[in-house]
């Protein structure tokens, strides 16, 4: 996911200073890691550099004084190209859980890629209910069962994959000792 | 600890040749939910049967508060079965001729309540799961997750003590699988209900405090569900 996107998406709305942006951007993607103030300030940089965001203005009340950016309609542009783009599906085969499965087979046998695979799909599993109690407490948002429902399906993926894996592992031990 | 709820111990159970289950040992607390988890054909679903009382094992017991069900008469299962269990299938339990209401006072009419309080207790339940509205309206006439809610309201109106439920939203779409079933988990944990919940999802399995897997008709410690 790209910053500068997301800053572009938050000034759609109207004009906002860095501290709006930051607060803006923690508040609606409570998942994500929270963005440092020098992050914001940097990005925005670079959009006005690019012509995608304009100072539109100084505020001060009673702190000190802000710059406030408004989205440009090169900015606009962007933002609509980026909203309109398909992420690449991601194959993930570069997945630690896959190196795991075949450095156990080198460096050990098939009881050790088992092993490995019997005592992931219960650390998955024990994730996959603390998202699911968390996301059925209540006062919980909209927008914390989204975030919760995106992992639960990456988790459920993952745990498909683990159990076509095990039926493989003796297959895959040939291959990888070939 | 207190003794467990209801327990199963080395239970077998054949169909002609084909050993449904070799031996499955399975414990539940009261207001505890516990999912069975495996394959197609691992015997999760001749468990629950077993457990709820509706099929006898061959051998092994199944013990309901410290008593062998095994040894009960077939009237004694019956009147435990309608006071203490209540079942849940994945889909055509309703009676299609009765409405929504008449459908979850069914059981508290079995069981010798008056029709006026089978009513207004029906009611309370369908409220509880949100669909109150829907009382007088035939299954025919509502959608499946709200048929399946009116099921669970049925299931649980006599307020057992162990909810058996098979492959639930096996039936439903994602979204209203989740919606009934977190409805389901809700009310039973309000209610101390245990819950014997059968399925093959682990997202469903996850709405559970912690699950058994079988796999061919033995308890899989691995819970990977596949021969290795």
């Amino acid at each position: 996911m790209s910053t500068a996107h997301v800053l572009l998406g938050l000034l759609a709305g109207g004009p906002r200073h860095g501290y709006d942006l930051k607060r803006a951007h923690d508040e609606r993607l409570p998942q994500a890691k929270p963005l440092a103030y020098g992050q914001v300030y940097s990005t925005l940089g670079r959009l006005e550099r690019d012509g995608f965001v304009a100072q539109s203005g100084q505020e001060q009340e009673g702190g000190p004084e802000r710059t406030s950016y408004s989205l440009t309609a090169l900015g606009r542009e962007r933002l609509d190209a980026w909203l309109t783009e398909v992420e690449p599906p991601a194959p993930h085969v570069t997945s630690a859980l896959f190196s795991k499965v075949v450095v156990a087979l080198l460096a050990a046998d098939a009881d050790r890629a088992r092993q490995y695979l019997t005592a992931q799909r219960a650390a998955h599993m024990t994730r996959m209910r603390e998202l699911t109690v968390a996301k059925s407490s209540p006062g919980t948002t909209v927008g914390d069962v989204i975030a919760a429902d995106y992992a639960i399906g990456h988790l459920d993926a993952d745990l498909r994959w683990l159990q076509t894996t095990l039926a493989r592992v003796a297959d895959l031990q040939k291959e990888v000792t070939a | 600890m207190s003794a467990p709820l209801l327990t199963a111990t080395g239970v077998h159970k054949n169909y002609g040749n084909t050993q449904a289950l070799r031996g499955v040992d399975f414990a539940i607390e009261a207001g505890e939910i516990v999912a069975v988890t495996g394959p197609s054909g691992c015997g999760k679903s001749t468990l629950l049967h077993c457990l709820a009382g509706l099929l006898s094992v061959d051998a092994g017991e199944i013990r309901y508060r410290d008593q062998d069900i095994g040894l009960f008469s077939e009237a004694a299962r019956s009147r435990l079965r309608r006071s203490d269990f209540g079942v849940l299938f994945q889909f055509g339990q309703l009676v299609p001729e009765l409405t929504a209401a008449e459908n979850v006072a069914l059981p508290l009419l079995l069981s010798g309540s008056g029709r006026k309080g089978a009513r207004e207790a029906a009611l309370g339940w369908l409220d509880r799961f949100g669909v109150a509205d829907l009382a007088d309206k035939r299954p025919g006439a509502v959608s499946g997750g709200q048929q399946q809610r009116v099921a669970v309201a049925r299931a649980m109106v006599t307020e057992p003590k162990v909810v058996f439920a098979d492959e639930p939203t096996g039936a439903l779409d994602q979204l209203n699988g989740e919606q009934v079933l977190g409805a389901m988990v809700r009310v039973a944990r309000e209610q101390g209900t245990a819950v014997v919940l059968v399925t093959h999802e682990a997202t469903i399995a996850a709405y559970a405090d912690r699950e058994i897997s079988l796999r061919d008709g033995a308890v899989d410690p691995t819970g990977l569900g596949v021969a290795p």
